[in-house]
């Protein structure tokens, strides 16, 4: 097990360079000069003044030493600066990095709980109407568009019902502190949450019902029923254990997006997270804060393809112990 | 009064099934410490009694009449916790695939303690002492390290020990073994027979047994129940009905049973159609991350053969002796390490590319599973003919050769434009060996091609072979793990253990003469030779 995880890093490390370099790459065969965009800005669209911003920021160098420049940094997790923001890009990044775990986790965790539970009900109830109902609420939300839904549950529970606030991270002048400001960002967490984990939920339903449903017929559910176990501990203990692989591999996909996922929702819920900070990034032409968020995301991904390796190994000793 | 007693018992299919009823008006009784034998091919509706008696029937089908009394009370009528406390307890069973009979996810231990936690009986320490010592029962090797092993890491053979080791856990009063040894090679079969003969014996509890197989039947079975359509049409001590059955379906199950009988060797032609020379397979297997010692496995070693126009020649050996291996090797599915592998004098064992495109229509397989060997969205006609398109026949006259090729092995050309699923496993493979013959290929492989088959279809699709191989002078590798199979339809075997060839001659000397201890064993194996021998008394005394 320590050697394939070794491996897998190894491995990793070599695909996050190649990332690195991808990305760059892309970034730079866009059509568009960062410095003519920010001396335009600047109203200042002389010669002498873009020389000036493409020395200042290395842009009038060879495009390999520029790359190197950047790999150089970013192995050090020196991301760059944003010139917009008059900050290291890290330190951006970092500065939203909670808000956007705090959401994308709490609708993992919602999706998994939600979707997984509910998959088994309607295995349990396989062709009743329970079933039925489960099974087309997963379908509307698997076809749902986010941003659709996103838009229709603000309006209906912050704008008509009022029942939860609709936009932001915490009430604003409200200073609240110790519990009252949990219970505060618990409640603006409520709505992104639910709709970030809304597709996930559905899809977790579809699989766990599907997954269940064929491992009921397998051999050794018949020979657990033989050796006269109760049904509960069959669906528990044979059933939902080996029904919950695939389940698996999904979740490790979701929480590959765990950062670079909540475009859509921070930016409809005005969530200060990192996917409003690209959103932001890209509509000013902030290459090295889109940049840093692509990094970011692409190692999140890796980071979690690698824990669901492993927790695929814990749950399933045909891989764990295979020679 | 009997242990058990089944009486008019009707099970009821759902509406829409090819029949109304799965089992029909059937009647037995089984006394302690018997064995009953219920024979029938698939369909028959024996299975459907063992799971009616277990309360395990599939869902939609239900008993319909008749009363199935386990020591004077009616199953049927019993509620499901009164099942439960039934179930593992007093009647256990043991099922067809031991490969997928145990939770792949548990360790050993824990499935065999679940049946103790299932009745609430022992402490943890206590169930798992028991565990040890009924893994020791069934002979399993080294019941310390099994107990902690996970099914995956057990062959076939020791899963199925396992199975049964969870089913006697209990001491159950009757032991329901549906096809118990179906899956197994015949040593392990044989294993298996001696193992349950040996229980029964000890424990004296009564054994309702379900196979296909008559070698099984007369090594094993007290009395003999043969199953048609859901009905029982002959039953009666087992030497009865070996020996003077009664019910014509009875004497044609008898009769399809392949003899150990030998061909004589076909002629050899001055050149050898295929010839292998010192063929080795190796499989490196690499896993667990770029530390680990890779685990290499010999399949197949030095392998030389020659095989002649006309002629069959048999592979025969237990799971693993690499006979498909060697197999898949000759139609280039795998590329041999070393050796030399020609046909008709080229040497086709390394080429890539176009050359072995063209190879490919001179050499053809027969594969085991005719269900999973032909593609389920494809008509027959699309299977049949894709050969002969790949290698620019035109599209008409590739529809007119697979028509033909359909009457060639017994179908009617209408099947043309029908799909697998609307033929039954023998036709399946008719049509399998039609798409091997379309290409005219010099050699065809068949890898177990009648394994997967009922006796009556299996001797079927044999004479089919045999006719063909008369016919159309066909010279084929038959890899078998059934030495009557073999010897009815090869003129020379191979026999072949963990990777290398231990005995290669005539069937008549490598079967009748035996020279290793290993073919021998083989031999030994093979269920119902006492009754053959008793057979061959009758006859004589006949004459």
């Amino acid at each position: 097990m320590l050697g394939f995880i070794a491996a897998r890093l190894v491995k990793a490390v070599f695909i996050l360079l190649a990332i690195l370099v991808l990305n760059f790459v892309l970034i730079h065969a866009a059509p568009g000069d960062p410095a003519a965009v920010m001396a335009g800005e600047a109203g200042a669209a002389d010669e002498k003044f873009l020389q000036d911003l493409r020395e200042r920021f290395g842009l009038d160098q060879p495009f390999t030493v520029q790359l190197w420049n950047y790999m150089k940094g970013a192995v050090q997790l020196d991301l760059g600066f944003s010139y917009r923001q008059q900050m290291p890009v890290a330190e951006l990044i970092w500065d939203r990095l909670p808000a956007t775990l705090l959401l994308t986790a709490t609708a993992f965790v919602i999706s998994i709980v939600i979707g997984v539970a509910a998959g088994v009900l309607a295995a349990q109830t396989q062709g009743t109407w329970w079933d039925t109902l489960i099974s087309s609420l997963a379908l509307l939300f698997y076809a749902t568009p986010l941003f659709w839904v996103a838009l229709m549950a603000s309006l209906l529970f912050s704008v008509w019902l009022g029942w939860l606030p609709g936009f932001g991270y915490q009430t604003i002048g409200a200073d609240y502190t110790g519990l009252a400001r949990v219970l505060d960002i618990g409640k603006h967490l409520i709505l992104p949450a639910t709709t970030l984990g809304l597709f996930f939920t559905a899809i977790y339903m579809r699989m766990t019902r599907a997954s269940m449903l064929e491992v009921s017929r397998l051999d050794f559910v018949k020979t657990a029923r033989a050796k006269g176990l109760r049904n509960s501990v069959i669906q528990r203990r044979h059933v939902l254990r080996n029904a919950l692989l695939p389940v698996i591999t999904l979740a490790g996909l979701q929480a590959g997006q765990i950062v670079g996922g909540a475009v859509l929702t921070e930016t409809v819920f005005a969530w200060p997270g990192i996917g409003r900070l690209m959103f932001e990034a890209i509509s000013q032409r902030d290459y090295n804060v889109i940049l840093g968020v692509f990094f970011i995301s692409a190692a999140m991904v890796l980071l979690f393809n690698l824990i669901t390796d492993i927790l695929y190994g814990i749950v399933d000793p045909r891989i764990r112990l295979a020679q | 009064m009997s242990l058990l007693a089944i009486d008019t018992l009707s099970i009821a299919l759902p509406k829409g099934a090819d029949r109304e009823l799965a089992v029909k008006d059937v009647s037995f009784t089984l006394d302690k410490g018997e064995i009953l034998c219920i024979v029938g091919e698939s369909g028959s509706g024996k299975s459907m009694s063992a799971n009616a008696l277990m309360g395990l029937l599939p869902e939609g089908v239900t008993p319909s009449a008749g009363s199935i009394t386990f020591e004077g009370r009616d199953l049927l009528t019993l509620s499901e916790p009164e099942m439960l406390a039934l179930r593992g307890k007093d009647i256990s069973m043991i099922f067809q695939e031991p490969l997928s009979a145990l939770n792949p996810l548990m360790r050993i231990g824990d499935q065999i303690a679940e049946v103790f936690e299932a009745h609430d009986l022992l402490t943890p320490p206590e169930r798992r002492k028991r565990a040890l010592e009924l893994l020791h029962e069934v002979g399993l090797p080294d019941p310390d390290t099994t107990i902690r092993a996970y099914p995956f890491q057990l062959s076939g053979g020791q899963r199925q020990r396992v199975v049964i080791a969870m089913a006697l856990a209990l001491e159950p009063k009757l032991l329901i073994a549906d096809e118990p040894t179906t899956a197994l090679d015949v040593t392990t079969q044989a294993q298996i027979l001696d193992l349950i003969e040996d229980l029964r014996k000890r424990h004296g509890m009564a054994v309702l047994f379900i196979t296909h197989d008559f070698g099984v039947v007369a090594d094993i079975a007290d009395r003999v129940i043969v199953m048609q359509h859901g009905e029982v049409v002959e039953a009666g001590e087992a030497d009865k009905v070996l020996l003077d059955p009664t019910h014509s379906y009875t004497r044609a199950l008898l009769d399809a049973i392949p003899k150990l009988t030998f061909r004589d060797s076909v002629e050899q032609t001055a050149q050898p159609i295929l010839s292998v020379r010192d063929l080795d397979m190796t499989f490196t297997s690499r896993t667990g991350g770029f530390f680990k010692k890779p685990r290499v496995v010999k399949a197949v070693q030095k392998a030389t053969f020659d095989l002649y126009q006309g002629e069959t020649i048999g592979i025969v050996g237990e799971s693993g002796s690499g006979k498909s291996t060697l197999g898949r090797c000759l139609v280039r599915l795998l590329t041999p390490q070393n050796g030399v592998v020609k046909i008709g004098g080229q040497d086709i064992s390394k080429i890539t590319g176009d050359a072995l495109r063209q190879h490919r229509r001179r050499i053809q397989m027969v594969f085991q599973d005719p269900y999973s060997s032909l593609n389920p969205r494809s008509r027959i006609g699309t299977i049949l003919t894709e050969g002969l398109i790949a290698y620019g026949t035109d599209k008409a006259s590739a529809r007119d050769k697979a028509r033909e090729l359909l009457s060639v092995v017994g179908l009617d050309p209408s099947a043309m434009d029908r799909f697998p699923h609307e033929f039954s496993g023998g036709q399946r493979q008719r049509v399998g060996i039609a798409r091997a013959l379309a290409l005219d290929p010099e050699v065809i492989i068949a890898d177990e091609a009648v394994s997967a088959l009922d006796v009556s279809i299996q001797a079927q699709v044999l004479d089919l072979l045999a006719d063909l191989k008369d016919r159309l002078n066909l010279s084929m590798i038959f890899i078998t793990h059934d030495l009557r199979v073999a010897a009815q339809v090869c003129d020379r075997i191979i026999v072949m253990q963990r990777g290398e060839m231990v005995e290669f001659g005539p069937s008549a000397q490598v079967l009748g003469n035996p020279q290793t201890a290993y073919t021998q064993s083989l031999l030994d194996a093979i269920p119902g030779k006492a009754h053959e021998a008793a057979l061959a008394a009758q006859k004589e005394a006949q004459a």
